[in-house]
């Protein structure tokens, strides 16, 4: 048994491993201080909520109080390991700030309120506007940190009683392109590969993934890897220097909006040296002609301009996957977030079936998501599709649903794509959308271009709900506020990266009258006397495990399918993957294992879209392309970005997250030693850069673009030249400001309203912006020194190591590995 | 031989097609993604155009190589308008006469390509051949596009 800090070594101890070998076990585990194991009550399992890894876990409870957490062995996801947030982030749930009575607004101001009084009122405005303007009035806005059993319960209520089109997840933000690029490659949204690839694998390529920090404990694994005999060659493309840049073989830093052009210039190299599976490509693909018409006008001489990167470097890259025998590929926002999204993770699903690399244990690829039950809100439907990946566009599909929930078909809107979530704030600045239902998600800070969003969602003709466990910057801004109970004091299931489903179970009671989302959802349906054809209470279920139940149903046959669990199930063996079938009851490990794919006409989820323009396919268009349900090879053309750096703006400007913070930092913002170890915004350049602005370690600077400017004080790190960066997760509520209104500190202040038109995924990776600086200040930016923020060029400013001292200390116990669940 | 007219005409249909993405980009400012793709669809017709003058010049055809711009006081000003009418709901109806108007544009200089594809293959020029080929499909593609966007945007514009 050993100890480390969590804070200061984010991974742990190495147990090196060799290729083929078991990752070891090695139990994590922290206690709060004075708690010792023998004074635990019980260990409550669940799974980790703040990323999207699903690392298995045990809450431990004492009179009635959350007071640790430890790793389970036997979880397949991380064999015992936890991350930083994972270790402390569960302290936020007894924050004495949380919300525990419902808020209304009465003369301008939010005041506690009943339950009747503020869901009696979002039910009398809720029917106001059906009798006036009918379902368009009417939308909802989710999160990827609900459970399967509140999002199911979302769509049916959303899409099936009241009939909206307008319902999406806040993981348009941060995996709609992982879902689009899944759905434009193999028909269907699904992910192909799994975590253990990882032990397989000779080579692991990285497109716009900082693994390092988006999810810690998978690069523990790799690091491990690297560390055993055998280590797998990475490549790196990332215009920062992250720690996964570091333990690169070869990094390739873009300029930001230039992925595609990067991709098409990789796959020329690999066509045409010949680093093909000609065989896999005729069985298993369409489309293959195109693809190679298309990325031959990609030599990497043009590449090389294009981005901004070395010609010897993109053929050192292309050589390195290009000769790989045992191929996996990761990508996460540095592609979902930027410039062509689609297009360009499109081509990574393309490097693997080119190669022949998929269903095969260490070949495959991983399109990844960024929160931990973002796969959930996209298999319910509670996100721009419909409920268990039915095809919006297909009408069979529709009428399954239509009898599942027993309502009529045209109550369930198919007429278009479900409205994205940009696009609903658009009908709400252009007053067509008048309630908007905002649940477990902070768009005040979390949405480009700021200025605009706060005062769309504070006009006075937009009837705010927002449903959270804090008062975020957005419930400032509501008409009413409902208090939710959150992970560890509610039960129910979600899935993370790599379809592998826990059953999360209430540890503790909610504070208050906080109650579970699932509960507000249903109280909601029952006060609107929502019916199904025959008059019986729509929908039909009552607690999480009856949600459960019904969800099952919905997934019967398709490629979600969950049939095969269940909570007694998942009691006896937490952590499966789907589809979990009476086929595969113990769950799959990997898709398309035989070549074939979930695409065929008639059973695929959509029909694609076009690249560049985002102009969905016809069913007929999809039927004639590919009649037998293969893997289509897609190819598109580079566009330049929108955003170009010009003079008054030379820089182009990417937001992004660090290892100790989620999101608008709701959570961790609240956890002493995640809050600490990255206290307040900074803004990152490159040594260069900074030198020719006079700019030092630690000054105060002003980032500026035409929407607006914050200050922050400047990390001198190893980001490429002409990039700076920003973390998007301050915003205001810790300060004496917090609503925003003035801004200044939330990155989004100054990042452009543009989106992928394929994923429809804002695009926050390519705005350009401008640099002064403000003053110098004594000491170095608080910005982390243990990840990519790690500093270059002190020159005499003294960096503090990122540490979490004794607060932080967490147990490392190796153990044995146990039987089963290690897959 | 009446191909130069064929590719004047194709010529002129283009760039009136580029021109009108580029005013419906500025007109729906508001509307992000119509602003940002109908430009990178202007850019397609800009391409075409250059394409076409250069080629023109084999049939005698002394065509204007410069793709419209998107610079200038009349840019600027529609930008503006549809900021200050963006919290309406009105312009929602403009919107759909606009992308409309632009459907049976991109049509017509479908149709314009078809002609110069099958002229070329009639007088067997391959090179003239391979530009309809090459081109002809980003037509299609805009044409499929102004049609999506029509069909994803009017169901509320319609309803409210």
């Amino acid at each position: 048994m050993v100890h480390r800090d969590g804070i200061a070594q984010p991974w742990g101890t190495r147990t090196p491993y060799g290729p083929g070998e078991p990752w070891p076990v090695r139990v994590d585990s922290h206690l709060a201080d004075g708690v010792r194991p023998e004074d635990v009550d019980r260990w409550v399992p669940t799974a980790a909520v703040l990323h999207s890894n699903g690392d298995g876990m045990e809450l431990a409870v004492k009179d009635g109080r959350i007071v640790g957490v430890r790793g389970r062995a036997e979880d397949r996801v991380n064999h015992g390991r936890l991350d930083p947030k994972d270790l402390y982030g569960w302290q936020a749930n007894a924050s004495p700030d949380r919300l525990t009575t419902p808020l209304v607004r009465r003369d301008g101001r939010l005041v506690e309120s009943t339950w009747d009084e503020a869901m009696d009122r979002i039910v009398s405005h809720s029917k106001e506007l059906l009798e006036e303007q009918g379902p368009s009035a009417i939308g909802f806005y989710t999160s990827g940190q609900l459970f399967a059993e509140e999002y199911y319960t979302l769509a049916a209520i959303g899409h099936g009683a009241l009939g909206t089109n307008h319902m999406d997840g806040n993981t348009r933000l941060c995996t709609a392109t992982a879902a689009a690029a899944l759905k434009a490659t193999f028909g269907c949204d699904g992910q192909p590969a799994s975590y253990s690839d990882i032990d397989h694998a000779d080579t692991i390529a990285l497109f716009g993934h900082n693994m390092a920090e988006t999810q810690a404990v998978l690069w523990s694994r790799i690091l491990d890897r690297m560390a055993g005999p055998e280590p797998p060659a990475l490549l790196c493309v990332d215009p920062r220097r992250t720690p996964v840049a570091q333990a690169a073989t070869v990094h390739l830093a873009p300029l930001p909006g230039t992925n595609l052009a990067l991709m098409n210039g990789l796959l020329h190299e690999v066509i045409r040296n010949g680093w093909i599976d000609q065989d896999y490509i005729d069985r298993s693909t369409v489309g293959y002609q195109n693809l190679a018409t298309m990325v031959a006008d990609y030599p990497p001489e043009r590449v090389a301009r294009i981005c901004g990167v070395g010609e010897d470097e993109i053929r050192a890259a292309a050589r390195l996957v290009g000769q790989a025998r045992r191929l996996l590929c990761t990508v996460l926002q540095g592609f979902y977030q930027s410039h062509q999204a689609s297009a360009a993770s499109v081509q990574v699903n393309n490097l693997v079936l080119v190669r022949g690399m998929l269903g095969k244990p260490g070949c495959g690829v991983l399109q990844m998501n960024g929160q931990p039950t973002a796969e959930n809100t996209r298999e319910c439907g509670a996100d721009g599709d419909l409920t268990a990946f039915r095809n919006w566009a297909n009408d069979s599909h529709v009428a399954e649903l239509a009898k599942l929930w027993n309502l009529d078909q045209i109550q369930i809107p198919h007429y278009s794509p479900p409205t994205h979530l940009m696009q609903m704030l658009r009908y709400a600045e252009n007053g067509t959308m008048r309630m908007w239902w905002v649940s477990a998600t902070n768009p005040a800070v979390s949405l480009p271009e700021l200025s605009r969003v706060r005062s769309i969602l504070s006009q006075e003709r937009l009837f705010l709900v927002v449903q959270d466990c804090y008062l975020t910057e957005t419930a400032e801004l509501a008409d009413v506020v409902l208090p939710a109970a959150m992970w560890g004091e509610k039960t129910g299931t979600f899935t993370n990266t790599d379809r592998t489903v826990h059953l999360s179970e209430k540890a503790v009671e909610p504070p208050g009258e906080a109650r579970p989302d699932l509960d507000i959802l249903l109280d909601y349906a029952r006060r609107m006397d929502f019916r199904d054809k025959d008059g019986q209470p729509f929908p039909s279920w009552n607690d999480p495990e009856s949600a459960f139940e019904a969800w099952k149903r919905a997934s019967a046959g398709r490629p979600c399918d969950y049939t095969g669990l269940s909570y007694a199930k998942l009691r006896a063996t937490n952590g499966v993957q789907w589809p979990c079938n009476e086929e595969n009851p113990d769950g799959t490990e990997r898709l398309y294992t035989d070549g074939t794919f979930f695409a065929a006409p008639d059973y695929c989820e959509n029909y694609g879209r076009d690249l560049v323009t985002g102009a969905p396919m016809e069913p007929t268009e999809y039927r004639a392309m590919n009649p037998d349900g293969k893997a289509m090879l897609k190819a598109a053309e580079y566009v330049v970005p929108h955003e170009p750096p010009g003079e008054d703006h030379p820089y182009a400007l990417i937001t992004g997250r660090t290892l100790y913070h989620f999101h608008t930092r709701t959570k961790t913002g609240r956890t002493p030693q995640l809050r600490d170890a990255a206290p307040e915004v900074w803004v990152e350049m490159s040594a260069a850069d900074a030198e020719r602005h006079g700019i030092a370690e630690g000054d105060l600077a002003e980032v500026t673009s035409p929407r607006g400017a914050i200050r922050a004080r400047v990390r001198i790190s190893g980001i490429r030249d002409g990039v700076l960066f920003l973390p998007f997760h301050y915003g205001y509520w810790d300060t004496d400001d917090p609503s925003g209104s003035a801004g200044g500190r939330a990155a989004n202040e100054v990042t452009v309203t543009d989106w992928d038109p394929v994923s429809k995924q804002p695009l926050f990776k390519t705005s350009a912006a401008a640099i002064t600086r403000v003053e110098a200040v004594e000491g170095a930016a608080p910005a982390p020194t243990t990840t990519a923020s790690a500093p270059v060029s002190a020159n005499g400013t003294v960096v503090p190591p990122t540490e979490g001292g004794t607060p932080a200390r967490a147990e490392e116990r190796e153990a044995a590995p146990t039987a089963g669940g290690n897959r | 031989m009446k191909l130069d007219l064929a590719l004047r005409e194709l010529h002129r249909s283009e760039k009136s097609l580029a021109r009108d993405l580029l005013k419906v980009s500025d007109r729906h400012k508001v509307e992000h993604e119509i602003h940002h793709v109908a430009r990178d669809l202007a850019g397609w017709s800009g391409r075409h155009v250059h394409e076409l003058a250069t080629i023109g010049r084999d049939y005698g055809l002394r065509l204007d190589d410069d793709p419209p711009s998107d610079t200038g006081t009349l840019h600027t000003l529609r930008g503006k308008v549809s900021e200050l009418s963006g919290r309406r709901a009105e312009p929602g109806l403009l919107l759909l006469a606009d992308l409309r108007r632009l459907h049976r544009k991109a049509a017509g200089v479908s149709l314009d390509w078809e002609l110069l594809a099958q002229g070329a293959q009639a007088v067997k020029d391959s090179k003239l051949l391979e530009l309809a080929q090459r081109s002809h499909p980003q037509t299609l593609r805009q044409l499929k596009w102004s049609n999506a966007m029509l069909k994803t945007l009017s169901p509320q514009i319609l309803a409210s």
